[in-house]
């Protein structure tokens, strides 16, 4: 069975967008990272750990009603590197984008030095600069390297 | 050079280090005749944490260039109430003044503030993070006694919370300086500075040992090792001996060593040294004045 079948085993969606072949286990810290959290009354689902032939396991997400920006999608790079994003209108799959690592990331990670002045009540987002391994803070020169997934921002 | 903020000393090329330099030597050698050169000019201080010494050398550059200061005061005693932003002081005091001078015990806030002003800002010291304008005397002072040409300097100390140590670091491999690192293995430089100083190319060694390194220096750079960056105080009086050094030390050193320091000192250099002629401290804290000068000066549209 290929992985599309599965695909639409978990459930079709009409108008929205597909995140595919996320790396087993990473799908909550994709929808984090996207700032999905289910209050705004989007219908997301989500599958986990299904088998997959390129990633051994993979997880899918599928946001009903949405169609991410190319920003989000980068962004997504951070964690899930081997994501295939499906944009969705009517039951077809009218795009395909690509995830490309954008060279900074805005408000999406929380800087873990808690002496960095981003982490204070001033009216600034965080800003991070991406490497090739890993994401350094424009503010206090911190570097992140493993754990990206720990230093999302909450909502 | 032109730059509106100078938040970093990893903004500042080599050519805009040699021209704040040179500048600063023009004023070092006749300030008389830079005495009314911003007597309109008025610069806001605005020091978030104690810092005599920084305030009182950039208060002296600037009516030495015969501008006024505007001080907000101690933050305890200043009307600058806990819960204010930052973001929002400097927007106030911006409106105020023609420049800003700013310390603050948080890394970024410099970087941060100066996204707020149209105004020129000087960082003065953001927490553990940056402090260029003392790298600026750093290097004015490292020029004068030993050049920049084929440059081996040892910086010692605690490497990892040393912001002076991080921006000169920095700043010397714009001058392809070979650089060694003498620290306990518990304050050796932070991932960011190792980083940047591979990627700039450039050619460190780092140390647990002063003798190791000792007779091939040009310059030995000296910062304090706190005692509470230590879990216990034992464990901090058997490492903290080994690097102090004294006239007995200096033995082993080039006869023009030249001695630096960020100051203030509380043991790390024994007071027989001050005697001999590696010592530069005094000079290096100085020559903060013209150097400071010399960047207000272009900052404020001098003639450079
Ligand atoms: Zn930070």
């Amino acid at each position: 069975m290929s992985d599309n079948d599965q695909q639409l085993r978990v459930s079709k969606i009409r108008n929205g967008t597909v995140i595919d072949h996320i790396a087993g286990g990473q799908a909550l810290n994709v929808l984090a990272i996207l700032g999905i959290d289910g209050t705004s009354g989007d219908s997301v689902s989500v599958a986990m750990n299904m088998p997959s032939d390129r990633l051994g396991h993979k997880d899918v997400v599928k946001v009903e009603g949405r169609e991410l920006s190319q920003d989000e999608v980068d962004v997504l790079s951070l964690i899930a590197s081997a994501a295939t994003i499906n944009i969705i209108r009517d039951y077809d799959v009218v795009e395909k984008r690509r995830v490309e690592r954008p060279s900074v990331v805005e408000g999406v990670l929380e800087c873990p030095n808690h002496n960095c002045i981003t982490t204070e009540d001033e009216p600034v987002d965080s800003r991070f600069a991406v490497g090739d391994d890993g994401v350094r803070c424009e503010y206090c020169d911190t570097i992140i390297r493993d754990d990206l997934p720990a230093h999302i921002l909450a909502e | 050079m032109r730059h509106d903020h100078i938040i970093s000393a990893k903004q500042l090329s080599r050519g805009d280090i040699e021209t704040v330099l040179d500048h600063a030597a023009d004023i070092a050698a006749d300030p008389g005749a830079f005495a009314d050169r911003h007597s309109d000019t008025l610069l806001g201080m605005l020091f978030f944490e104690p810092s005599t010494r920084t305030k009182m050398s950039f208060t002296t550059a600037m009516k030495r260039l015969g501008g006024d200061i505007v001080d907000m005061g101690s933050v305890e005693s200043s009307s600058v109430k806990k819960g204010e932003s930052l973001a929002d002081t400097v927007r106030v005091v911006e409106g105020y003044t023609d420049a800003l001078v700013l310390r603050h015990p948080m890394e970024g806030s410099a970087k941060m503030a100066s996204e707020f002003v149209d105004v020129p800002l000087v960082n003065a010291g953001d927490g553990a993070g940056q402090h260029p304008t003392q790298t600026l005397l750093d290097l004015y002072t490292i020029r004068e006694n030993a050049g920049f040409d084929d440059l081996t300097i040892g910086i010692m100390g605690d490497l990892k919370y040393g912001r002076t140590v991080h921006s000169l670091a920095h700043a010397l491999t714009t001058v392809d300086a070979r650089q060694h690192f003498i620290s306990p293995e518990s304050l050796q430089l932070p991932r960011s500075v190792r980083y940047d100083l591979h990627e700039a190319g450039a050619e460190v060694r780092e140390h647990t040992d002063l003798d190791e390194i000792l007779p091939d220096l040009d310059v030995l750079y000296v910062t304090r090792i706190q005692a509470e960056r230590f879990p216990d105080e034992s464990e901090y009086r058997e490492v903290a001996g080994q690097y102090q050094i004294d006239a007995d030390t200096l033995a082993a050193a080039k006869d023009d060593l030249t001695v630096m320091h960020p100051l203030p000192r509380v043991d790390e250099i024994a007071h027989d040294v001050d005697e001999t002629t590696h010592a530069q401290y005094f000079q290096q804290a100085h020559n903060g004045v013209p150097v400071r000068m010399a960047l207000l000066d272009l900052m404020l549209g001098g003639d450079k």
